[in-house]
């Protein structure tokens, strides 16, 4: 019973990870460095029947700690009749919101930052100050200036993502390779098409370092936003709700659901960065 | 520079006319932990229109110094280098560069390397293609055109960079050793085709190697660097003999008087 349990609980938490498993193998074998991929689902596995045992043994209180099964049955309850597909939609609307804003303005700062030595000598300093500002220190201030409702949260989530991608972007663009600086001086490239044919694209891996870590960031921030500022639909609420109403199973849902967006998140960038390490260096 | 062939052309002779290329005097020297280390001492030399100029020397002459002074890349020497009677004042249109790696932009296709050249010269967009497609056809890499440099062999890549540097119609070519890096028989072809290349588009070829075959082979004229600090040992005229024929006496003799100069005695029996 408890093998066709694990079988059968594990599909829907378990297909992200095993659809990802091709792609890395992939990935391995282009660059050479064969990685057996079972590792990371035998440890998830590992992990599944200890929560299964640590439930159904006993060890821990149902009340504290809900059978796997219950999390998927709740789950399915949601999808029918409750709000969690909403709750979700409303959690990446934020999330993509936050980033678009966040990221925009970090790579045209950044940008600037790394073009113009000038603007990096005077405004640099302050770029790298507020980096070492822990990011939810940022939270009382945003929710003074903007409310805690969607606009506070929002802002939160775009400072958040604007660190990394600002940071990227100037190093990026100012750690050009002389070589190609010379080229560029020898071809008489204007400063436009400096940027355009030469900065940009040679800048482009670490630009992206910075967006792949503004993803992160922002699903971090995503998450403490909708736990720190007023409550509203979104995964956060929902979190907000297991808890102080103990709906264990809900807590659990809630969790995994973060977890699993956070790595499908993560995975897209990997395979996105790979593509552009490839398309970079052809 | 509307009209970048508005000077009458090669005609590799004229010792009366001023030259077109002038270095007078220059000596170079970097700080290096705070001590100046000289590199190139009172270098004098004239170039004719149309001359094609070997520099030969050993490796730390100064060569590639040089040609970054001609460049404009560099304007903190002692001395005076003038183009056309007119001081070098920064990098132009009339001079370019094939560097000793090819240099190409990874993320550019070959055809768009080549155009990168031409984003300067006020040519219009069809124009601007129609030079593209003729250097590359000067190179034999039409059917590369959509390819990109990771896809090239060096030889290749080094042919793009060729047709980079001439697809402007450059009067003055600046050669910073394009061929060392090539493997033996690449370097022997490629030496043919610049031979051809340089004598097609009429430019005036400033090349620098340490490869004393290749500087007799496609030289009018072979300076000899002695090193640190850099400074010329001998100017010599090529044989038109030696410059057409690889076995020649006279290609030999200048080699062995070249090798000789440079402290390399070839003594056989």
């Amino acid at each position: 019973m408890s093998i066709d349990a694990t079988a059968r609980s594990d599909s829907p938490a378990d297909s992200p990870a095993a659809s990802l498993a091709p792609s890395r193998r992939a990935t391995a074998r282009r660059y050479g460095a064969l990685r057996p991929d079972w590792r990371p689902l035998a440890s998830f596995g590992a992990l599944l029947a200890l929560w299964f045992a640590a439930h159904h043994l006993g060890w821990i209180a149902a009340k504290y700690l809900p059978s796997p099964l219950a999390v998927v049955e709740r789950l399915m309850s949601e999808i029918r009749t409750g709000t969690i597909l909403d709750d979700l939609q409303e959690t990446l609307r934020r999330n993509l919101s936050g980033l678009a804003i966040g990221a925009a303005a970090g790579l045209a700062l950044g940008a600037l930052l790394g073009i113009s030595t000038l603007v990096g000598r005077i405004v640099g300093p302050t770029v790298l100050a507020q980096r070492q500002t822990a990011l939810f220190a940022w939270v009382p201030l945003l929710a003074m200036w903007f409310g805690g409702g969607d606009t506070g949260k929002i802002a939160f989530i775009a400072v958040a993502a604007f660190q990394p991608v600002v940071i990227g972007t100037w190093r990026g663009i100012s750690l050009v390779p002389a070589t190609y600086r010379e080229l560029s001086d020898v071809l008489l490239l204007s400063r436009w098409n400096y940027i355009r044919l030469v900065a940009v694209p040679s800048a482009l891996p670490m630009i992206f370092t910075g967006l792949h870590g503004a993803l992160i960031y922002a699903w971090l921030a995503t998450v403490g936003s909708e736990l720190f500022l007023n409550i509203s639909p979104g995964l956060g609420g929902r979190l907000n709700q297991g808890s102080q109403l103990f709906e264990i199973d809900l807590l659990f849902l809630a969790i995994l659901l973060f977890g699993l967006i956070g790595l499908g998140y993560n995975t897209l960038a990997e395979r996105a960065e790979a593509l552009l390490v490839r398309w970079n260096s052809r | 520079m509307n009209a970048p062939f508005a000077a009458p052309s090669p005609a590799p002779a004229p010792h009366a006319r001023r030259p077109a290329l002038d270095i007078r005097n220059v000596s170079k020297a970097f700080v290096v932990n705070g001590e100046a280390i000289e590199v190139l001492s009172n270098i004098s030399l004239a170039v004719e229109a149309g001359a094609f100029v070997s520099i030969v020397g050993a490796s730390g002459c100064g060569k590639s110094t040089l040609l970054r002074l001609i460049l404009g890349l560099d304007r903190d020497y002692a001395g005076e280098i003038r183009l056309d009677d007119r001081p070098v004042d920064g990098p132009g249109p009339e001079r370019a560069i094939v560097f000793q790696e090819h240099r190409l932009l990874p993320w550019l296709t070959v055809e768009a390397n080549v155009g990168a050249a031409l984003l300067h010269s006020g040519l219009d967009k069809a124009m601007r293609r129609r030079a593209v497609a003729e250097h590359l056809e000067l190179v034999g890499l039409e059917a590369f055109a959509k390819a990109y440099p990771a896809q090239l062999s060096g030889g290749m890549a080094q042919r793009v960079a060729i047709a980079r540097a001439l697809a402007n119609r450059p009067r003055f070519l600046l050669l910073d050793g394009p061929l060392g890096a090539l493997d033996a028989l690449t370097r022997l072809r490629l030496q043919e085709e610049l031979k051809r290349i340089v004598a097609h588009e009429g430019s005036t070829a400033l090349l620098v190697t340490h490869d004393v075959d290749e500087a007799v082979y496609l030289g009018h004229v072979v300076v000899v660097l002695h090193p640190r600090p850099g400074r010329i040992a001998a100017v010599l005229p090529v044989p038109e003999e030696a410059r057409s024929d690889r076995s020649s006496p006279a290609f030999v003799a200048l080699r062995d008087r070249v090798l000789e100069l440079l402290g390399v005695t070839r003594r056989t029996g």
